[in-house]
Formats: structure tokens, sequence, C-alpha cells
């Protein structure tokens, strides 16, 4: 893992990102993007003043979806940031794998209203490539010259969590010496806010947004909606060296499952869960009891943070109270397609400079669950391997194994 | 009565949907050649100018034209025709 690029809630660059990671600072406030007063929830965390036409011309950002304006900055800033430039390469040797949980929402929606008021002939040209979900790993490929294999991978909230695995495996069994990988969104829209009440599943602490995220705290009311992208440059661990790349970490394992249970509820043993977790460490060759931190899915429902725990109880045993576990999503909310990609992000950055971002407005720990979740403040920890869990709606679940990158 | 037709504002109107400088939007200007513009660019721009100007341009209307000044008289004319309604 060679280079990270971010457009997040809470920070727009890996240093603003992290410092807001260490510091427990919410990017969570009122929806500015739609008009939600008549909404029982009313908050989001929101990517502010992201400025598309610094990473491409005006016509590009005027014909693509927010969620790809997102990954096209996120792309471009991690290919930055590990000194690669595709198109000095051969084409085949660079592929993008960059998932969305939902697509362009936002354009969908506009489109629909467009059609219903004013006609047929008032819906955008642009609708289809707006809101198709595989479109930010196109527009990527065509704003880098990455041309190897491209695709997107929809798994709900586990979205780029198995694009970094895929991506991985990709390079592992020789199809690309580079992978672009990670995931965007864009859903503060008026339906999907609205869907997303109906199964109430996100906060409605409407008074307190930045306390509204709250995994595994008995005052916990659901998760909160974020928007952003992250994504990770994969590196073949030869080719990085050999052109002395920063080399970040090491995505050392994943692996996969399916819960078999329910559209939204995860399984209450966290069965699925259990499996995924497994069969990453089994893939990546480690013991449960070499993993020092799980950045846990953690999204701040009470279904979900019992039933991960549970997993990490059945997965860990007794080392599961040695361990420790945060959500950030306590911070950056929940960016569904994105969140995966933004965790795994937070995840290296935490092996790298030995600091445990931390769970924040853990205030009243659930008696239900009882691991040490790196409450409030962030924890100085030299941790040698960790794993990053991304479960999503349709019982989807992804695990990485990430380790910490040796010096010799 | 009529208002008379502002070619700024159709420079606009047209750098807007295609993502360039209003000045770059000329009579002498193709919309495919120095505009670069697309079919789908094409497509928004009818709605843009149907919307704007109250006309209807159909796709086979704007295929014929070649350049900003095709649309410019097209415009002139139903104007004209408005007023003598």
């Amino acid at each position: 893992m060679t280079g990270l690029g971010f457009v997040t809630p809470i920070g727009q660059d890996i240093e603003t990102v992290w410092s807001s990671l260490v510091e427990g600072v919410s990017g969570v406030g009122p929806i500015t993007r739609f008009d939600a007063s008549d909404y029982a929830c009313r908050i989001a965390a929101e990517v502010k003043d992201y400025d598309a036409e610094r990473f491409m011309d005006r016509k590009t950002a005027r014909h693509i979806g927010r969620y790809c304006q997102f990954a096209v900055g996120a792309a471009k800033m991690a290919l930055e940031d590990a000194g690669l430039d595709p198109h000095e390469m051969d084409p085949d040797d660079v592929g993008v794998i960059i998932s969305s949980g939902i697509g362009g929402m936002e354009e969908i929606e506009r489109n629909h209203s467009a059609l219903l008021e004013r006609g047929v002939r008032r819906i955008s040209p642009f609708t289809v490539p707006m809101m198709i979900a595989d479109m930010a790993a196109g527009i990527v490929a065509m704003q880098t010259g990455a041309g190897g294999l491209n695709y997107a991978i929809v798994s709900a909230c586990a979205s780029s969590g198995h694009a970094i695995g895929e991506a991985a495996e990709i390079i592992k069994r020789g199809d690309s010496v580079a992978m672009i990988a990670g995931g965007a969104e864009a859903t503060i829209t008026p339906l999907t806010m609205g869907a997303f009440i109906q199964i109430k599943a996100v906060s409605e602490r409407n008074d307190e947004p930045e306390r509204a995220c709250r995994p595994w705290d008995v005052e916990r009311d659901g998760f909160v909606m974020g928007e952003g992208s992250a994504v990770l440059i994969l590196e073949d661990w030869e080719h990085a060296r050999k052109r002395g790349a920063h080399v970040y970490a090491e995505i050392a394992g994943y692996g996969g499952s399916a819960d078999m249970y329910h559209v939204t509820a995860p399984h209450p043993e966290g069965q699925g869960a259990i499996r995924a977790m497994r069969k990453a460490l089994t893939k990546a060759e480690v013991e449960p009891e070499e993993i020092g931190y799980v950045n846990a899915h953690g999204t701040s429902t009470k279904l979900g943070d019992v039933a991960e725990t549970k997993a990490i109880k059945a997965v860990f045993g007794d080392h599961a109270y040695k361990l420790a576990v945060s959500s950030t999503k306590s911070m950056h909310a929940h960016l569904l397609g994105g969140a995966g990609a933004l965790e795994a992000g937070a995840t290296i950055l935490a092996l790298e400079r030995g600091v445990l971002p931390p769970t924040i407005n853990l205030d009243k720990q659930d008696p239900e669950c009882d691991l040490d979740y790196v409450p409030n403040h962030s924890r100085k920890a030299d941790v040698k391997v960790a794993i990053s869990n991304s479960f999503g709606f349709g019982g989807h679940n992804a695990t990485l194994v990430i380790k910490k990158t040796e010096p010799n | 009565m009529t208002q008379e037709l502002d070619f700024k504002e159709l420079q606009n109107l047209a750098a807007e949907i295609l993502g360039i400088d209003p000045n770059e939007v000329q009579l002498d200007k193709s919309f495919q050649r120095d505009l670069a513009a697309d079919s789908l660019d094409l497509v928004e721009l009818i709605a843009a100018v149907e919307d704007k100007y109250d006309v209807e341009l159909s796709e086979e209307t704007l295929e014929g034209m070649k350049s900003i000044r095709d649309l410019w008289v097209f415009l002139e004319e139903k104007q004209k025709s408005k007023a003598e309604a």
C-alpha cells in the first residue's frame, strides 16, 4: 500500500484526516445539501467546500455524479502520494476498482423530478453515466491513464472493503502491478435519507450532531450518514521496493462471507462476520493472538454493535479482551460504499504512526458490548497487525488483515 | 411586445452546458469541431435552449446546424415570428 487519498467529512488530505482521527473530531452537522426540516433525521457528515475543478476540467465535473467527483479527487491525491503516474506505465499494469454502494443518487432524484415536473425531454442525457455505480472506476481510468482491470464491486456498506481485498488479490495473481482501489458515496439526498429513516436505521439526535454517532454506547440510536471517498494505491511489493516508494503497510489477507440471514439486519450472533474474519486471518497466515487492533464496522446501531462484539469474541476468544477495537465512524460517520476504504486507510495510518484512533461519544458502554473500544481518546500503541471489518445490507461481510511494514 | 435577443445570454447558456468560457462561444464556432460538443452535450443544449427561449428545437434541426450562427439565426427567426403573431 503506497498511496492514500481522502475526500471526507473530516478532511480532504492525509494530515487533516489523521489529525481529526487522533483528536476525535466529528464531521457530523446539520444537513445543508437539501431542506431536511421536515425529516426525522436532519444531520449528516457532509463533505464541505470540495472543489472538483481542482482535479478535473469543468465539463468533466459537470457530467459526472457527485460521488464520482469525490472519487476522482481521492484517486488523484492517492496517486500523487504514491508518486505513481499510470500514464508513464503500460496501461495494462494499473487497474481500478472503485466501489459505490448506491451510485449517483442525487442525479437520479434530480432527473426523476425533471421527468415528473417537466416531461421526458427534460431528462439529462447524462443521467445514465451519472447514476450508474461503476462510473467512478470508469472515470478514474479516463482521468489517470490506468488501463488495466476496471470495475466496481457493489456490496452496500462492505463495497470498498471488497474492492481493496479483491484489488490485492489481482496483484497477487499477477494481473496488475498496481491497483487504484477504494470507494465513494454521495447519498445525503432527500430520497436516500427518507428511505433510511423509514427503516429506523439513522440517528435522530438532531440537537447534538457531533454526539450522534456513538458506537457501543447505551444512548446510541442509529448510524449517521456520511459522504466522500477514500482511495488506496496497492502495489506489487517488488515494484514498490524497486522504485523506492514509501510502503505504508501490507494488505496481508482478505476474507468475505454472507450472513444468509436478513436484508438489513446482521446475523444476531455475527455468524457471517465470524467466518469472514477467520478466512482473512487464515489467508494472511496470522494467528488471532497476533492481532492488536480491530477497526470495527461499528455503525452505532444496537443490532450491529452487539453482533460484531459477539463475532470478535468468537474469533479471538480471551484475546478479544486484550486487543483494541474502535469505530472511526464515530467521527467520519458512515460513508456506505466508501466506508471500507476510509477505515482501511485509518487502520493503515494507525499502524504506521503507532496511534489508535478512538471511538468518540462512548460515555456509557452497553453491557452487552464489553471490549476495549478505545473510548474517546486516541492511544499510543505499537500494533503490528490489525483487521478492518466491513459489513453490508444483504449480509455481505469483508475483513481485511493489514500488516505494518517492517523497516529493513 | 418582444425583447431583443441578447447574444451574451446565449453565450452564457452554451458555455455552461459545454463547460467552456463564454467568450469561446462565437458566431463562427462549430459545435463539434470548435467547442468539442458531443451528441450528449447537444441533447442537453436543446433542453436548455427550449426552456430559456420557449421554442421547440428538434434534434434533427440542431443536427442540421453547423455553428453557433445557425442557432442564433434560428432563435432570431423564432423571435420575429412570435412578434408577428
